[in-house]
């Protein structure tokens, strides 16, 4: 059982840091110009981080206890394909839910 | 062609709509997994609305169950969230002239999902002023962030384990692999793209997730790299350079 006193603090302390992490470029910069040196490396920000993010979570899922699941690996790598030609979202994902789903009833 | 405020607006709505699917269960599922560890839906729901970030939620409440110190909890929670500094600064060129107060909510509802379709979507739309990037912005907030806290409530209330069949794990990575895949439309995408996935494959085991920051950067300097190459190489290829001018 979680102590409340100090779930407390996690949920305040986590409210703070993460809005000022949210805020501290939007807000503090603002309407100033960065250098394009930096502008350059921001621009690959989302598809550098959110693969890095998920990455690990497809290759070793903690569902599975860390196992490689076909299921899994074959819908992420579906979603890439389908999402890359496509140029949608929503045809990624859909595609990657169904593969999944379809994977696993197959396999087992 | 203009696009008017009202249109801009809908189209974000419009592309924030399918991530209603995936957000919905996966906070559905944070709202059972709270009830499983002991807080009651005030809590859940406080937890969802103060911090509104899936996987930092999910990292805290973790640790906070494997009796982990506060400090500890604290701190791996805001190193998931470390990535939102990234949102921040990549938004500003776009955003940063927004009054004040706006852009405190902006900063409030940068998620990984307001985030990737927006910078998708201002990288097409150059010709777009700041009303309409605004107003699509909280367009794509509006289909998703509301219902994290709603299905938080709902998880909260069912209170009961989530079958495994859904595989609901994977509605985080599907997620983010769907927004990712359309954006990888040149040799510096794909490159940053490919920089990162193997260097947080290898970098994993890295404390307090520095592994996914250290991989993060990796890829965006690979993919400021290759679009200077490119650049040189072959300049008719090379992604516009100045998108960032308001």
């Amino acid at each position: 059982m979680i102590d409340h006193v100090q779930l407390w603090l996690v949920i305040v302390g986590l409210a703070i840091g993460s809005f000022g992490l949210r805020f501290v470029f939007l807000g503090l910069v603002g309407n100033r110009q960065m250098p394009e040196w930096l502008l350059r490396h921001l621009r690959y920000t989302a598809v550098a981080i959110l693969p890095a993010l998920v990455a690990p979570l497809v290759v070793w899922p903690a569902a599975t206890g860390g196992q490689t699941d076909p299921a899994r690996l074959g819908a992420a790598l579906a979603t890439v394909a389908v999402g890359i030609l496509t140029r949608s979202v929503f045809a990624g994902l859909a595609t990657g839910v169904g593969t999944l789903f379809a994977l696993m009833a197959w396999l087992g | 062609m203009t696009t008017t405020v009202k249109s801009a607006y809908w189209q974000g709505v419009r592309d924030g709509a399918p991530f209603f699917f995936i957000v919905s269960p996966f906070a559905l599922l944070f709202g059972v997994v709270a009830t499983e560890a002991g807080l009651n839906v005030f809590e859940a729901l406080a937890f969802s609305v103060a911090v509104i970030a899936g996987a930092a939620q999910f990292t805290a409440l973790q640790l906070l169950q494997n009796d982990a110190p506060t400090v500890i909890a604290l701190v791996s929670a805001l190193a998931v969230n470390l990535r939102m500094a990234m949102y921040s600064a990549t938004l500003t060129p776009y955003l940063g002239a927004a009054p004040m107060w706006k852009r405190v909510f902006i900063a409030y509802f940068l998620v990984d999902q307001s985030f990737a379709l927006s910078v998708g979507k201002y990288e097409r739309e150059r010709n777009w002023g700041l009303s309409q990037r605004i107003a699509y912005f909280f367009g794509a907030v509006t289909p998703v962030c509301p219902f994290w806290y709603v299905f938080t409530v709902v998880g909260a209330l069912i209170g009961s384990a989530m079958p495994e069949s859904l595989a609901l794990d994977f509605a985080m990575p599907i997620t983010f692999i769907a927004m990712v895949a359309p954006m990888l439309r040149s040799l510096p995408h794909l490159a940053a793209c490919f920089v990162a996935v193997a260097a947080s494959l290898v970098l994993v085991s890295l404390p307090l997730n520095l592994g996914l920051l250290a991989a993060g950067l990796l890829g965006m300097v690979a993919g400021a790299a290759v679009e200077l190459w490119v650049k040189r190489v072959k300049p008719d290829l090379a992604p516009q350079g100045e998108e960032a001018e308001a």
